[in-house]
């Protein structure tokens, strides 16, 4: 007998050691998340994967699945609380969408559409962020960063160099740039690493590429990140 | 004869893009002038509002008449929609925001290619700008969103369709859209 949890009363098989996360994704069940990518190390920080587990809020890409887990995640009150969350990230950024190259394409939207987020019910910070034009082949706008750190994660993990990093706390926090100059351009990424394309969101994108595909004939244009996000993540389990 | 549904609009900071894409109901426009009469809005020409049922909101507020549009508005609709991006987060205009108001009048009207007599217009008949963009949920009450950029003429069709026929309005997947 495989062991089993529960998620909105759907009972799930899990392997020793794997998170709710990739239990749920295992057998097609998505929850919403942005910092969480399948081949990375969890981070645990944008709390969109909050579940509710035995009467607990857990991140589940963090929360290792455990035998007979009662677990809410499809549920109303949850999704609202995600809204809310979703809502805190564009407020604290500057997510002009209709001037983003990465719009249709940008996870962060496409978890608020998900959401049916149509507002940001906060009032807005409007933060001065540079952007970071300097390198031949990749552009970072600050303005969209959500310190998911998926670009510090990959950097390490996969491309084996340590271009990014978080610093600062709280309000101040910042994507910094591994270079005496601060800037990407004497920075060690180039644009076939893994870090230059894992960003969710517009803040690290591929020069030269952006209207390629039109507005309106992009990945999240007609289908649901959750459609696309369990294609896509149990395509990579398998290979 | 029943009253009609009285429906105002307005664009403050905002480039009119909405007020088009509403008019690209079309011929849909003939079905709902049949239950929706226009109060203040460009199409009318009438200058201020009475009370309303409806008003629509385009824009974001840039400047000190932006606020009392959009107050007098407030105080003569029953239900206030923010239309379009810039009315939700403040839009392109908001773009200013990161730049100091004295800097973007000088880039504008003294420093500018091809300025000549150069000086900021200060006429008291101009409305004075606020030091940065705001959207319209930080200054009043709004019961709806229709997020993009602009909204679709169906997302208008199918908001004003579920509001008169008193449904609670809902957007599917594909009528949501921030771009």
């Amino acid at each position: 007998m495989s062991k089993t949890i529960t998620i909105d009363g759907q009972v799930i098989p899990f392997e020793e050691g794997q998170t709710i996360m990739e239990a749920a994704t295992e057998a097609g069940v998505y929850i919403p998340h942005l910092c969480h990518h399948p081949e990375y190390t969890p981070h645990g920080s944008c709390k969109l994967c909050n579940v509710n587990v035995n009467g607990r809020t857990c991140s589940a890409c963090t929360f290792p699945a455990m035998e007979g887990q009662q677990i809410l995640n499809d549920a109303k009150d949850i999704n609202e609380e995600r809204k809310k969350i979703t809502q805190m990230l564009f407020v604290e950024g500057n997510h002009f969408c209709p001037s983003c190259e990465k719009t249709g394409n940008c996870q962060l939207q496409a978890v608020a559409y998900h959401l049916n987020m149509l507002d940001d019910h906060f009032p807005l910070f409007y933060p001065h962020r540079e952007m970071d034009a300097s390198h031949a082949k990749v552009l970072i706008d600050h303005n969209r960063c959500i310190f998911c750190t998926l670009c510090v994660r990959a950097s390490q993990q996969k491309d084996g160099k340590d271009v990014f990093a978080i610093s600062g706390r709280g309000i101040n926090k910042h994507l910094i740039i591994n270079a005496e100059s601060g800037l990407l351009k004497d920075s060690e990424l180039e644009a076939t690493d893994q870090a230059a394309h894992i960003c969710p969101t517009g803040a690290i994108l591929i020069k030269h590429t952006a209207y390629q595909v039109p507005i309106g004939e992009r990945i999240y244009d007609h289908t649901q990140i959750d459609q696309v996000s369990l294609n896509s993540e149990n395509l990579q389990h398998d290979n | 004869m029943t009253t009609k549904i009285r429906v105002a609009t307005t664009s403050l900071a905002g480039c009119f893009g909405c007020h088009m894409s509403f008019l690209d109901i079309d011929e849909r426009m003939l079905q709902l002038v049949e239950v929706v009469e226009f109060d203040r809005s460009p199409i009318t020409d009438i200058e201020h509002c009475t009370n309303c049922d409806i008003g629509l909101i385009e824009g974001g507020v840039c400047n000190s008449e932006n606020v009392h549009v959009l107050r007098e508005f407030r105080k003569n609709c029953k239900i206030l929609v923010a239309v379009g991006a810039c009315a939700i987060n403040g839009g392109l205009p908001a773009m200013r925001n990161f730049i100091p108001l004295e800097e973007c009048l000088n880039e504008a009207y003294i420093n500018g290619i091809g300025v000549e007599n150069a000086q900021i217009p200060s006429d008291p008949e101009l409305p004075l700008l606020l030091d940065k963009v705001r959207p319209i949920h930080e200054v009043v009450k709004i019961d709806y969103f229709l997020p993009g950029c602009p909204p679709s003429a169906d997302v208008f069709w199918k908001f004003l369709t579920d509001l008169i026929e008193g449904r609670e309005p809902s957007l599917s997947y594909e009528l949501v859209h921030y771009d």
